[in-house]
């Protein structure tokens, strides 16, 4: 392995349990710098609980995260932000008194990047400008994702993990968005996107890990996914399996 | 002009002005030393409440805290008032390091606790088994320190210290990282806010607020009993007046205190059944209509009110 190719995030046999209901079940896979992995699977297959374990919301029950060659399972979340680590959520989570810029100055100012990108690059980036001195409240939705994300690259993550970012997005939002999340990766940031709309997946990762009941049960390009006979099984149910 | 500076210059300094000149023109001293008490709790409340949303239904128990604080130290030890009122708010900060488990509560939760801790507070001081050191329920006399000119100018330097804060947290990032945590915990903590340090530093200064301002209640008084100190309506009063004006905001509590106070003095003693009445309807009328107090008046127009 290369060294700009040593993976910046290493999960293994990760392990989340709810009550007696196992969300991940020994899940293990990897990013490496640059890359945008796709996260699919069907519902409560355990994709935004990675994600939640990832970014320290949860702790793990068992299994390890690996982050830059550090333990992070079971790190707060600050802490995981000050180290690279940055997310989205799958329903946007502004804070809804504050302005747009207010929200992003949170970030500016707290989270831990030594070279912060400026406000105003980012409100123009992801088309905030206009709303820019606005209560996070009087936003529409697509315009709460872009906040959320605007947010999360206020701390210049290494690693950054998106949660169903394109859901209610129009077809030229996603276009213009598929090519902002490349252009991130293209400055070499690792990216883990969970997300149901395959098309979009097909247009923006390099690889994906199909996930059910908590464990990984394919991994490669989704073009080769959408023949395996287990995914079309876990997607679309047995009888269309063969 | 930086924000702030015009906050301390067009705010601040008129507040701390005016009320260091009244007494010299009004004669009811005590009437304007409770407006200044007042002041002082009421953006105690709105640091706890207006920044971070823990309503502290409870918040008697630090002023009280204060006022023991301060006692104490001059009934056993003979200190100067001023020191002993820097103890009081130490007692009161004290207090609030022990409560900090509350804080893993939110809303009601967090009220009902707080408002039990002050009254076992309360039940902790007013022991007779502790008459050697608080005095228990006979209350406290303390002689040598009564003056209330210097208690008086103390409570508005506090008061001018508080709006200060308070005018720090409207115009810097830590103002705006505590009320992201308390618009969103998780959100603020993926901006890289640690939330419970912030939550912990907000919840200290509204307690040594609390406390200082206590230590010169009994300075001030001098002669208490535990229920005085201790009253919930200090808690109530703070929290309606802090409320009414608009909390998260410098000038609300200002603007509660002022008219809620205004009124209660007025018509509060001379015709109690309609002051009931009056209050009553106002707070009401406030919670239907205005939840975000008297500002929002102002806000919904889209003016910035500071």
């Amino acid at each position: 392995m290369s060294p700009e190719k040593t993976p910046i995030l290493e999960v293994s046999k990760l392990v989340k349990r709810f009550g007696g209901f196992h969300a991940l079940d020994g899940l293990s896979f990897h990013v490496v710098p640059g890359e945008i992995l796709g996260l699919v699977g069907p519902n409560g297959s355990g994709k935004t609980t990675a994600i939640n374990v990832i970014s320290g919301l949860y702790a793990p029950d068992g299994g390890e995260v690996v982050f830059d060659g550090a333990s992070a399972g079971g790190v707060a979340s600050h802490k995981l932000v000050h180290r690279g680590i940055n997310r989205t959520f799958q329903v946007p989570k502004p804070f809804l008194s504050l302005t747009v810029r207010e929200n992003i100055q949170v970030a500016l100012a707290y989270g831990g990047a030594t070279r912060a990108p400026s406000i105003a690059e980012l409100l123009e980036d992801f088309r905030l400008k206009e709303v820019a001195d606005r209560p996070a409240a009087d936003l529409n939705s697509a315009q709460q994702k872009m906040l959320d994300l605007t947010r999360a690259l206020a701390t210049r993550p290494r690693l950054l993990l998106l949660d169903e970012l394109a859901a209610g997005l129009n077809p030229a939002e996603l276009d213009w968005i598929a090519g902002r999340i490349k252009a991130l990766a293209a400055t070499g940031m690792a990216i883990i996107v969970v997300e149901h709309l395959m098309g979009f997946i097909e247009q923006i990762t390099d690889r994906v890990i199909v996930l059910n009941a908590g464990r990984e049960i394919f991994e490669g390009t989704l073009a080769t996914a959408v023949r395996e006979p287990q995914v079309i099984e876990v997607f679309l149910g047995g009888e269309h399996a063969h | 002009m930086h924000n702030a500076s015009k906050h301390l210059l067009f705010i601040l300094a008129p507040l701390v002005v005016v009320f260091a000149l009244l007494p010299g023109v009004y004669q009811n001293h005590l009437l304007l030393f409770n407006f200044v008490i007042f002041l002082i709790l009421a953006q105690g409340v709105n640091i706890i409440y207006g920044f971070t949303g823990y309503l502290p239904f409870g918040y008697v128990g630090f002023f009280g805290a204060g006022a023991y604080g301060f006692a104490i130290m001059v009934m056993h030890l003979h200190t100067p008032a001023p020191l002993a009122v820097l103890v009081g708010g130490v007692v009161a900060v004290a207090l609030g390091l022990l409560l900090t488990p509350l804080l893993r509560l939110s809303g009601a939760y967090f009220a009902i606790a707080n408002l039990a801790a002050s009254l076992a507070v309360l039940h902790f001081v007013a022991n007779p088994a502790l008459e050697g050191i608080t005095k228990g329920p006979y209350g406290v006399s303390l002689t040598g320190t009564f003056n209330p000119s210097h208690a008086y100018y103390a409570a508005v330097v506090v008061m001018a210290l508080t709006v200060g804060a308070v005018v720090y947290l409207k115009n810097s990032p830590f103002g705006l990282a505590l009320q992201a945590v308390r618009e969103d915990a998780v959100s603020a903590s993926m901006a890289g806010v640690n939330i419970v340090k912030m939550r912990v530093i907000a919840w200290l200064a509204s307690a040594l607020v609390a406390g200082l301002a206590g230590g010169i209640y009994a300075w001030y008084v001098s002669v208490f009993y535990p229920d005085n100190v201790f009253s919930g309506e200090f808690s109530i009063f703070a929290i309606v007046f802090a409320l009414f004006g608009g909390v998260a905001t410098i000038t609300g509590p200002i603007v509660g205190v002022l008219i809620l106070y205004g009124i209660y003095n007025l018509i509060g003693f001379t015709t109690p059944q309609y002051f009931q009445l009056i209050y009553g309807l106002l707070i009401m009328g406030l919670v239907l209509f205005l939840p975000a107090g008297l500002v929002s008046l102002a806000t919904r127009r889209g003016w910035h009110v500071p």
